[in-house]
């Protein structure tokens, strides 16, 4: 029983499968009616819809962190920012710039959206920039944009809120007329798929582990590592940037002080507890996508009992903790020790 | 012979961030003249308003140099002045206990902080940046609202922040009914003077100064020296957090509230500050004085923007998002000429 137990505790899925489990069943021992699902004018309804909803944003994220993480050991935290950015980028550009309400586009949405987008990419660009090129710590490259990002949204806003009251924007992070399942959920498996395409058919995804093992081996054996490191990074922002835009199209406007806040806590966590090692190589994109939606359920979760958005981030920041100990190889160099002690003492006796 | 003392691409960078401020506040001078920019008083504004701002550096640069980082000092600014000002109303604690307590809380977060980063090895910046959510949690746990203190909470913190210390008559100006108004700093300056002159020698002259420049210059060799890299480590941790506590309370003393949204993005002037003095991010290379003209600077742009008036209060936050950008591309520049060179 035990030595089944610690096969599969190996397996790479476990903890994220096992964190999303834990998560449920506390959920169902308090509320019952936990999985049940409504038809309400025409949409579903219920708890797990809307954590596959919320949590779209996340797993969206989690894919461009995850190879952020695997190829640089770093974590980029400006997501949040970017996504902010993007989100003002696209209603400055829908709206016209110094509008604040409108139920009138100035340009067609596609290109708004597409510019958003685009701002993410460009935010991603110089964050790889700063990190392949010029080899600076990954956190710091991205802090510039993380305090930088949300003042520069609010310039594009002329800081105030912009409204985009056209009833298609609302599509994206709403519902399809006629459709029962809310939009984000599809966006979010369109994004995991065409990365998971793109890492399983080319070789992107076997270049971007072995630079992150060992980026001068992966140089001497004729991989460019800085471009594919630079590659990770403009995923990244590709990703916050179609995440901002979402969010937007929840609340149909750019507000940069709130879209995405603590965002970058939760793209960490979703890939921290998806089980890759914060210190880059192997990763598993399956992991984090389950660890998004983990995230998530524990954001409901937290909510429904009671605590407000944001004292969320204490208990989420005591889990980010918790993990990387437990991950730490001198914590895990210890806990052997200490077995090896047991073990001896047993035999000892 | 004339020997010709090299200089290093480090003390060019210290020279160019003091250089930069001189130019800064010259131009300032020139622009806004008729706005009072010339004043002294202006001057010791920006000393007063960024006296915290000079602490949490000092604190920033000593864990820079062993090749760290701390992100939370932001949100533990906030968690200090929103405990400060709620122990004060609705406790009605006296400021001296509040002040104790702040400081033994600031002490235990750098010891946890500390001994994450130090014995277990974990990269400083996740551990600072769960630290940085945890404090801005708390801070809301606390209280979610905001709360401002006055004199009828608390005399003696009120008298702390308002008292004034005139500097000598002669630098004086006559106002416009030909009275003479003497310019003054707070005693908050006064602290923030303390804690850089002892900082500053600290590093020089101790042992445990001397081991944060030995870590962070090269890992290996300290450890082959025999120094204790991993309580150095931890150290530096708490010494930042303890710094950032006093500095918490100088800003609480200049602020006299707290809210959820307080010091946002402090840690991004601190950092940059130190980056911009000279403090290199790998470590091993910076000293406080040249953190503190990158405070002077920071200082600087923020009031450029709101003499200005017309401009809005996020440009100050972009310009020295900019400002660190330049400089780290600067010291990534720098290092790789002196690696292409050593070759």
């Amino acid at each position: 029983m035990m030595e089944n137990f610690k096969k599969l505790a190996k397996k790479p899925l476990f903890l994220p499968i096992f964190c999303m489990i834990l998560v449920l069943l506390i959920n169902v021992i308090k509320s019952p009616d936990f999985f049940a699902i409504k038809i309400n004018n025409g949409v579903l309804f219920g708890r797990i819809i809307d954590i596959l909803n919320r949590g779209s944003e996340i797993a969206i994220l989690a894919v461009g962190q995850t190879l952020v993480v695997a190829v640089s050991a770093g974590t980029d935290i400006s997501v949040g920012s970017v996504m902010s950015l993007s989100a003002c980028g696209c209603c400055m550009l829908l709206a016209g710039y110094g509008n604040n309400s409108v139920s009138t586009l100035a340009v067609p949405m596609v290109v708004g959206m597409l510019f958003g987008v685009f701002m993410g990419g460009l935010s991603g660009a110089m964050n790889g920039a700063l990190v392949a090129k010029l080899k600076i710590q990954p956190m710091v490259a991205t802090l510039i944009l993380f305090t930088a990002g949300r003042a520069i949204g609010l310039l594009l806003c002329n800081n105030q809120i912009t409204y985009i009251r056209y009833e298609p924007y609302k599509y994206l992070g709403n519902f399809l007329p006629g459709c029962p399942i809310p939009t984000p959920v599809f966006v979010a498996i369109i994004v995991i798929a065409v990365v998971s395409i793109l890492l399983k058919k080319t070789a992107l995804g076997l270049y971007i582990q072995s630079v992150g093992i060992n980026s001068r081996a992966a140089r001497i054996s004729g991989i460019n590592s800085e471009v594919i490191c630079f590659i990770c990074y403009v995923i990244c922002g590709i990703c916050a940037g179609i995440a901002g835009i979402v969010a937007s199209s929840r609340i149909y406007s750019a507000d940069s002080n709130n879209i995405g806040l603590t965002f970058e806590l939760d793209a960490i966590l979703a890939v921290a507890l998806g089980g890759n090692s914060l210190g880059g190589g192997k990763f598993n994109l399956a992991g984090s996508i389950i660890g998004a939606y983990t995230i998530q359920a524990i954001t409901t979760t937290l909510l429904a009992m009671g605590v407000s958005t944001d004292k969320a981030p204490v208990f989420k920041a005591i889990i980010v903790i918790i993990i990387v100990v437990v991950q730490a190889p001198a914590f895990k160099a210890y806990m052997a020790a200490r077995r090896a002690q047991k073990a001896s003492v047993k035999e000892a006796a | 012979m004339k020997t010709k003392r090299k200089l290093d691409s480090n003390t060019v960078l210290v020279f160019i961030t003091i250089a930069l401020f001189v130019v800064m506040y010259a131009i300032g001078c020139g622009i806004y003249q008729d706005k009072g920019f010339g004043n002294l008083q202006t001057f010791l504004n920006i000393l007063i308003n960024n006296a915290g701002l000079i602490c949490v550096t000092c604190g920033m640069t000593c864990v820079m140099l062993t090749g760290g980082i701390d992100i939370s000092v932001g949100s533990v600014i906030a968690m200090d002045c929103m405990l400060l000002v709620y122990g004060m109303t609705e406790w009605k604690m006296g400021a001296v206990q509040m002040v104790i307590l702040i400081l033994v809380i600031g002490l235990i977060f750098g010891a946890v902080q500390g001994f994450l980063v130090g014995y277990l090895e974990i990269q400083p910046f996740i551990v600072t940046m769960a630290g940085m959510f945890f404090a801005r949690g708390m801070t809301a746990v606390i209280c979610s609202g905001q709360i401002s203190i006055t004199e009828a909470d608390n005399p003696t913190f009120y008298a702390w922040a308002n008292s004034k210390i005139n500097l000598p008559e002669f630098l004086g100006k006559a106002n416009r009914h030909g009275k003479i108004v003497v310019p003054y700093i707070r005693p908050t300056v006064i602290i923030a003077f303390l804690v850089l002159i002892l900082i500053f020698l600290m590093l020089k002259y101790t042992k445990f100064g001397r081991n944060l420049y030995a870590v962070g210059g090269n890992q290996m060799s300290a450890t082959m020296m025999g120094l204790n890299v991993k309580k150095t480590k931890m150290l530096s941790h708490v010494l930042s957090s303890l710094l950032c506590s006093i500095g918490g309370i100088l800003y609480c003393l200049n602020t006299m509230s707290g809210s959820v949204n307080q010091a946002t993005g402090l840690e991004m002037d601190a950092i940059a500050s130190a980056v911009i003095g000279g403090t290199l991010l790998t470590g091993g290379v910076g000293n406080v004085i040249g953190s503190f003209f990158g405070v002077m600077i920071t200082g600087t742009i923020t009031v450029l923007v709101n003499t200005n008036g017309k401009l809005l209060s996020s440009w100050a936050n972009i310009a020295t998002a900019a400002l660190l950008c330049i400089f780290i591309i600067l010291q990534s520049v720098f290092a790789l000429v002196k690696a292409r060179r050593n070759k």
